[in-house]
């Protein structure tokens, strides 16, 4: 019962006009104005997209690593509740909502680079979706999570406007909104890898192999972590506050758990598969593999002590690797290590850039207005 | 020691999911499909080819196609590649002094690039609105634009790079070769084959087509041969005209479990631009994962419950209203 002793979230409280809110605002305006652009001429417009490369930022850093980055509030919500470690429940809440508008806008993202985007109710539509498709599979997921996550997050803004009985009723059955808030990211963050599978001899040998759903579920999970000790850091300094190391120390090392299991069946696959040799090979895919390779193995051995994990900076630089581990593992598999043939270069055009940027800014610019406002993050004594 | 408890049952509930997704495997494994008996096709035949492009052009009429310009006086039609607008296009190899054709040292040689119409094509695996789909008795692959989201997953997948997309457009479609299936009801075929002077490109069922390649590849190179123009089973157009250097390989017949494209050429394929592909396609696989983790969506169901029982015991402890106990 150890979550009694918590202090209860409480709004961080303060003005919401600050600069950092200000240059958020001008990132979103710009994604607006880019948006417009492309709405009217085509994507062709503002995008390098080609037909080497169908798939550009848009899909593989806003949607496939954005949402991986947005797995914190599943992992903290898996460690608490299914695996019943109650004392890390003050980080349920603001993890949660990180997630939240992490695939709230992953999901909006998409719509901007369907080239066919007002057909998009084919998806639900029993005569023409492919349950074969696992395109179709990651959609209805993710659309699905997305409204247990809101549903999660209920409470938050039910609590706010005083809504006791409701709250209570919606709690009543929170049990099984959690656990289908456990099970849809599961099935859609493997089934990201799966994605990669169809696409066959494409892919560089070094990221082509059919465990591809279990690499990218164990490392959603791990980042998902990592985001979590990133994110509470960055919190902590803004808002002038404790950092949580009583909660962010035995986290990290439950995180090192799954990067450990990680390394295991990514090391082994690859060795399993005689694709070992060309990562020695002179070319772009080696290098690239070895900085991925190097993003993982190194929190290793900076937080792999325990004393060395109750030290804060040691611990957000090594969320940090693992979140670059893990978008680079992503980057690789779609974009570096994906060959369609001789002709066709892909570098995100200046607008994808501001558009990614744009929608980055907009989580920011949510998570400190919602944790200015609503009961979020752990009441402090002292705040600001 | 409770929480320890509850804690190794997590990891067991872990544990069944794996365990579940390895037994199921075999039960449900997907083959690689197989072309329809009665599935339609081409035949190119590279060393027939004399690269005249008329194929390219009246693959552009049949389909109501614009042109597209890679010289400065935007003369005539001039595409590169395929692409949403050109579904049909002859490339040409070039190695050295180009002596002689179908050669692979100081040779040249054309081919054809269009849809391969595979037996078990990544692009209607792929796509998640069945806008790709492929005839059950025809074999052709179609495409729906009224269904289609644009995802552009067709595009990503298909080995061959087939599927192009108009990103120059607002309301860009897909745009790839459907073997002129909106030409048969008046009594046409491919446009491609039909205009083709030298018989290099052949329509007809591609179990006849493979009879016919089989046969080329027994011909003596530099021997005077008979081949057929136009379409397979059609009226006689037949010439007479010495039979080339074929590599002892009908490109088609087992890539990716078969297509109903079928290609030769004295040139390498890969060197043509055609790629080494195994015969077990990569949607067989890729449904084979999808099966073996969601078939009947048993694994889900089984997880779900797990985790609600777990769930369910561990989230009381939320009900505590610890904020107004401490408030
Ligand atoms: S029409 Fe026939 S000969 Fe001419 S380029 Fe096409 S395939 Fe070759
Ligand atoms: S060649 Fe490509 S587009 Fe044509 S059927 Fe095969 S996978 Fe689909
Ligand atoms: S772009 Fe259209 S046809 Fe291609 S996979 Fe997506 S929905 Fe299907």
């Amino acid at each position: 019962m150890a979550n009694h002793q918590h202090a209860a979230p409480a709004p961080v409280g303060g003005k919401l006009l600050n600069a950092a809110t200000f240059v958020c605002g001008v990132f979103a305006a710009i994604l607006l104005a880019i948006l417009a652009v492309r709405f009217f001429l085509g994507l062709g417009a503002v995008t390098n997209l080609n037909d080497g490369y169908p798939w550009g930022i848009w899909i593989v850093v806003d949607v496939v690593i954005g949402s991986a980055f947005a797995c914190g509030g599943f992992s903290v919500a898996m460690l608490v509740y299914i695996f019943n470690r109650g004392e890390y429940h003050p980080l349920v809440r603001p993890a949660l909502l990180a997630s939240l508008f992490g695939y709230t806008l992953a999901g909006a993202g998409v719509i901007f680079d369907l080239g066919r985007w007002w057909n998009v109710w084919n998806m639900f539509w029993p005569g023409s979706a492919n349950p074969h498709s696992v395109m179709f599979e990651v959609a209805v997921c993710i659309t699905a999570y997305i409204f247990v996550m809101w549903l999660e997050f209920a409470p938050v803004v039910l609590e706010k406007f005083g809504m006791t009985a409701r709250k209570q009723k919606l709690n009543k059955v929170m049990f099984a909104i959690i656990a289908l808030g456990t099970v849809l990211p599961m099935m859609h963050q493997s089934s990201l890898g799966t994605l990669l599978v169809v696409l066959g001899t494409q892919i560089h040998p070094l990221w082509r192999t059919p465990i591809e759903p279990l690499l990218y579920l164990l490392t959603a999970i791990t980042m998902g972590y990592a985001v979590v000790l990133f994110e509470s850091c960055v919190a902590s300094t803004a808002y002038r506050r404790k950092i949580e190391m009583n909660m962010l120390t035995p986290l990290s090392k439950v995180m090192l758990g799954f990067l450990v299991a990680y390394l295991a069946v990514r090391i082994g696959d690859v060795v399993v598969r005689g694709a070992l040799p060309r990562a020695f090979a002179l070319s772009l895919e080696a290098v690239v593999f070895w900085f991925e390779m190097a993003c993982f193995v190194a929190p290793l051995f900076l937080i792999g002590k325990e004393n060395d994990r109750r030290n804060p900076a040691r611990l957000f630089v090594a969320g940090i690797l693992l979140m670059l581990g893990g978008a680079m593992l992503r980057i690789n598999g779609f974009l570096i290590g994906y060959e369609t043939g001789d002709g066709f270069h892909y570098f995100p055009s200046l607008s994808e850039i501001l558009v990614t940027l744009g929608m980055f800014s907009l989580e920011v610019l949510a998570y400190i207005v919602i944790t200015r406002r609503f009961p979020v993050l752990p009441r402090e004594a002292a705040t600001h | 020691m409770n929480t320890r408890r509850d804690f190794l049952k997590g990891v067991l509930a872990g544990g069944a999911v794996v365990t579940a997704a390895a037994v199921a495997e075999p039960a449900i494994a997907r083959e690689t499909k197989k072309r329809p008996a009665e599935g339609l096709g081409l035949l190119y035949d590279a060393t027939l080819c004399v690269g005249c492009k008329a194929c390219v052009a009246a693959c552009k009429v049949a389909n109501n196609n614009p042109p597209e310009f890679s010289t400065e006086d935007h003369l005539w039609d001039t595409p590169l590649d395929t692409s949403g607008y050109t579904f049909n296009i002859i490339k040409m190899y070039r190695n050295g002094t180009m002596d002689a054709k179908d050669q692979e040292t100081n040779g040249y040689s054309f081919m054809k690039i269009s849809c391969m119409h595979c037996a078990d094509p990544s692009c209607v695996s792929a796509c998640p609105v069945s806008a790709m789909t492929k005839d059950p008795v025809t074999g052709v692959v179609g495409y729906n634009p009224d269904k289609c989201i644009g995802c552009r997953y067709c595009v990503a997948a298909c080995p061959f790079g087939i599927p192009k997309y108009q990103y120059d457009s607002p309301t860009g479609r897909i745009g790839k070769c459907e073997l002129c299936r909106h030409r048969y009801k008046d009594g046409h075929y491919s446009a491609c084959a039909e205009v083709c002077p030298t018989g290099a490109t052949l329509y007809g069922k591609t179990s006849d087509l493979l009879i016919e390649a089989k046969r080329r590849l027994a011909m003596k190179p530099g021997e005077l041969n008979r081949f057929p123009r136009g379409k397979i089973g059609g009226p006689d157009q037949s010439w007479e005209t010495p039979a080339g250097k074929y590599l002892q390989h009908v490109y088609g017949e087992k890539e990716y479990g078969g297509t109903q494209v079928l290609k030769l050429s004295g040139v390498s394929f890969e060197k043509v631009g055609l790629p080494d592909l195994p015969e077990d396609s990569a949607a067989a696989l890729s449904e084979t994962i999808q099966h073996t983790l969601y078939g009947n969506l048993i694994m889900p169901f089984a997880v779900l419950g797990a985790m609600t029982y777990v769930a369910k015991r561990n989230v009381k402890l939320d009900d505590a209203p610890t904020d107004k106990e401490e408030g």
